[in-house]
């Protein structure tokens, strides 16, 4: 178990006050202006050597996007956005920051923003967070009071930063579609090239960050990108925040290092299975958009990047969604291919009219109301919908379905024989609703 | 995707305009965005709409909204009827939103669904006294504590039939409630159960500033420790490197059984030569440049993957003769002297002909300082540059610091097609 002296995030269930003095106490704010004044090469360098892989789900090295600012303005100004818009489902990591750690986060914001030149950084936040959003605005004004951000503040760096409220859409999370929004337009994402680093907010330079992935700076660059490439593993670093939600004892948010098993996660920090381990069914390990791992290929598994890959899966978000052997696998598939149809933005038409095809076909095999075919004929379309769209809520919709086909396939046979030995004789809706 | 209209014009109200307090609020919002950016502000601006009007959306708010900001109606209509946390049709004064996503799901939000079916009847529709109206919805991001619903603003947790019916009946009668979770856990901690985080030195400020050390041990004060402070970085990075490669372009995270990208660090880890450097006299030797002193100790090994690397070449040779740049710089030479070694300096001219420069960026290789730096020399034009011999290329090379680049890039050869199409 990670030593809680190796803990960036210290006040994660909010037992202690969120505020400036208590976060101070915690170490947040500490020697920002000494770090500010190592540059902003080593602060790049720090960040690279560090192997921290952004923690919004698609893993990319942190230090090397920030890299990828110009480092001089061309005359328009460079922004930080903060992604917030912590919607995957089973994620549950980033409102604990806000709510708890609010300050780590904005010293975070302004490490990161000296790093690429920004002097305006948005927090964008997902609309239903409204207790965060005060939260954080709160932190962010006894900031602006105690000089420490602003103009003119202590740090000799001018540096403002916002809080963005958005209005409830999946969608925003894609950092593209988040800028759109951020600009007054409907969150739809973006072609690229050109990447947001070159052409983002408002046309000028902008790098967007995952919460996690900010507001663990301050702590890195004050003990080292070593210390913090030195837990974990390999290409695998440092501690990650597991929402581990579902059919656990105690369900919770826990920092633990990358790399833990997935059985040792469970057992010291989420009571154990519930019913014991002979109960799991599988599990889903990095928030709804990745494929599900059945129980005996998990159980032992190293929850990081590239083990979770490798079994066909992935790390995400590390919201880690337990399910044991009383769900209806099929059916639980369904709701997740339903949440892609209901966010899809409507933009691509492979993803808008796959997601709901999908979902209409998934309604009817978890009654077993299909024919066998049909399980091949799914997976199809879902091949179809993966790599076709612009984003990649396509791609998030269509994994979940493949790995349910790819692992419970006689569960759906089972289920067609069982209807089609007891038939009925009603009408079976087929048409596009 | 959702499809989501207006309410019927018969649920509409005349007008809208914010309170003084709430137009007052919108002001702050716009100064929060550069200016003639304050489209960005319509998503708060119909947030405090939506609140004024007792919790949904009318028409006229919309287009207050945009008149306020400039944008014509459809944009904030679109943007409106886009995100789903905009009410549309009037909605009760307890707006209740389930969350019915896999995580609360698999803990009893279908319980509560069919609970609140039975109490309030179908989605959507406002309870008879006025109080409630619901939604099943999608993640609310509170999945350690599930099944959850979120009430107006607030979220109350850790549900059951029974604890969402009396929290209901509380709110109905005005009675006051616990927001967050309802079985008494403080946020998602795990349950009477918190083994971590505990250690006291972690919140009384003992380990404030602890962390310096690390700089006073390393840095020692001077200068000459700094530098090697840089060193032993520097030199501690790429040992990391040798044995934790770092793939270059990261996957984005799909699942692929496809072996690590082919990675320069990657590849330093195999024991292979990552990039050979123009200079690399064993690379001269095999394109036949004039040999180096130095370049004569090389291992087998190394010799070995560099000429792999060249067997692998396809492109023209880096270093070829003309461009003959100096291996041996030393850095207290200035460019001019760097290159007269090298070559013989091209004529310039004072000025640009008729005041009219051309455009030397156009030339593949030439970027914005370049073409400053080379007018500096009093080049200006397409055709000076084709008109480069050999040794002028030669001491272009050395004075902007990239030797055999002008050959590689074919600058003349540009420059000629680009003087020819201006003539």
């Amino acid at each position: 178990m990670l030593s809680d002296q190796d803990r960036i995030f210290t006040n994660l269930y909010g037992l202690h006050s969120p505020d400036l003095d208590a976060a101070k106490k915690r170490g947040a704010w500490d020697g920002t202006k000494f770090l500010l004044e190592m540059g902003r090469d080593w602060i790049i360098d720090e960040m690279k050597g560090s192997g921290l892989r952004g923690r919004g789900g698609a893993g990319f090295p942190t230090g090397l996007k920030w890299s990828f600012m110009p480092k001089k303005s061309d005359g328009r100004p460079h922004y930080l956005v903060v992604n917030a818009d912590e919607s995957e489902p089973g994620t549950c990591k980033d409102r604990e920051i806000m709510r708890h750690d609010p300050h780590l986060l904005i010293e975070g914001c302004m490490l990161a923003s000296f790093a690429m030149g920004a002097h305006a950084c948005y927090v964008y936040l997902r609309g239903e967070y409204v207790a965060e959003k005060f939260a954080l605005q709160r932190a962010v004004d006894e900031a602006y009071e105690a000089r420490l951000v602003g103009k003119d503040n202590v740090h000799g760096f001018p540096f403002d930063i916002y809080v963005h409220h958005g209005a409830g859409a999946y969608i925003c999370g894609e950092e593209t579609a988040l800028i759109e929004s951020l600009e007054g337009k409907k969150g739809m994402p973006r072609l690229k090239p050109p990447f947001p680093a070159n052409m983002g907010l408002y046309g000028c330079p902008t790098t967007v960050n995952n919460v996690e992935s900010i507001a663990v700076a301050g702590t890195i660059l004050r003990r080292g990108g070593a210390w913090f490439a030195g837990l974990g593993g390999k290409n695998n670093t440092g501690t990650k925040l597991f929402c581990v939600s579902g059919h656990v004892n105690t369900p919770c948010n826990v920092e633990e290092e990358m790399g833990i098993t997935f059985r040792e996660l469970i057992d010291k920090h989420c009571g154990g299975m519930r019913g014991g381990w002979d109960n799991l069914l599988c599990s889903i390990p990095g928030g709804s958009s990745v494929p599900l791992v059945p129980a005996d290929q998990i159980i032992d598994a190293k929850m990081d990047f590239d083990t979770l890959r490798n079994l066909g899966s992935g790390l995400g978000t590390a919201a880690v969604i337990v399910l044991d052997k009383s769900t209806d696998i099929v059916s639980a598939i369904t709701r997740i291919s339903y949440f892609y149809k209901h966010e899809s933005c409507g933009q691509c038409t492979p993803c808008r009219e796959g997601t709901g095809w999908m979902w209409r076909v998934l309604q009817r095999m978890s009654h077993g109301r299909a024919q066998k075919r049909e399980i091949d004929m799914l997976f199809e379309v879902t091949k179809q919908i993966e790599g076709h769209t612009i984003c990649a809520l396509g791609d998030a919709a269509a994994w979940p379905v493949q790995g349910l086909i790819r692992h419970f396939r006689p569960e759906i046979e089972k289920r067609i024989d069982q209807y089609s030995a007891n038939p009925h004789s009603d009408a079976v809706p087929m048409a596009a609703e | 995707m959702a499809n989501r209209r207006l309410a019927p014009a018969a649920e509409q109200p005349e007008s809208f305009t914010f309170s003084p307090e709430n137009a007052d609020w919108a002001h702050g919002q716009i100064e929060k965005y550069p200016e003639g950016r304050q489209a960005s502000a319509v998503i708060p601006l119909l947030w405090k709409a939506q609140e004024q009007n007792g919790g949904w959306l009318p028409q006229k708010a919309i287009e207050a909204v945009a008149d306020q900001l400039g944008m014509p109606h459809i944009r904030v209509l679109e943007v409106a009827t886009f995100y789903t946390m905009f009410a549309l049709e009037p909605v009760g004064r307890f707006w209740i939103q389930l969350c019915g996503t896999v995580p609360c799901d698999s803990c009893g939000a279908r319980e509560l669904k069919q609970s609140l079916h039975d109490r309030l009847g179908p989605q959507g529709h406002v309870s008879a006294d006025g109080n409630f109206s619901w939604l099943e919805v999608e993640c609310l991001g509170a999945c350690c504590n599930a099944p959850m619903v979120q009430i107006n603003q607030d979220y109350y947790e850790d549900l059951t039939p029974e604890s969402l019916n009396t929290l209901m009946d509380d709110l109905a009668a005005g009675r006051p409630v616990k927001i967050g979770s309802q079985t008494g856990r403080t946020s998602s901690e795990p349950k009477d159960a918190v083994n971590t985080l505990t250690d006291p030195t972690l919140f009384d400020g003992s380990r404030v500033g602890a962390w310096r050390k690390r700089f006073e041990q390393t840095q020692g004060g001077d200068d000459k420790g700094d530098a090697a402070v840089k060193k032993d970085e520097a030199a501690s990075t790429e040992a990391r490197a040798k044995d934790d490669p770092k793939p270059a372009q990261p996957d984005s995270g799909r699942a692929t059984e496809s072996p690590a990208a082919n990675a320069p660090a990657q590849r330093k880890a195999d024991g292979k030569t990552a990039a050979v450097s123009p200079a690399s006299p064993a690379v001269a030797d095999q394109v036949g440049a004039p040999k180096i002193a130095d370049g004569t100790a090389k291992t087998a090994a190394d010799k070995e993957a560099v000429e792999e690397d060249v067997a692998l070449r396809t492109e023209p040779p880096q270093q070829p003769l003309a461009s003959g740049a100096d291996d041996a710089v030393h850095e207290e030479q200035s460019p001019e002297e760097r290159a007269d070694a090298a070559g013989t300096r091209p004529t310039g001219i004072d000025a640009a002909r008729d005041d009219r420069p051309d455009d030397l960026t156009k030339i593949k290789g030439i970027g914005p300082v370049n073409n400053r730096r080379l007018n500096d020399l009093g080049i200006w034009h397409f055709d000076q540059i084709a008109a480069w011999s050999p040794a002028e290329i030669a001491w272009v090379g050395a004075y902007l610091a990239f030797p055999g680049r002008i050959d590689r890039e074919n600058w003349v050869g540009q420059a000629a097609v680009l003087a020819g199409k201006k003539g």
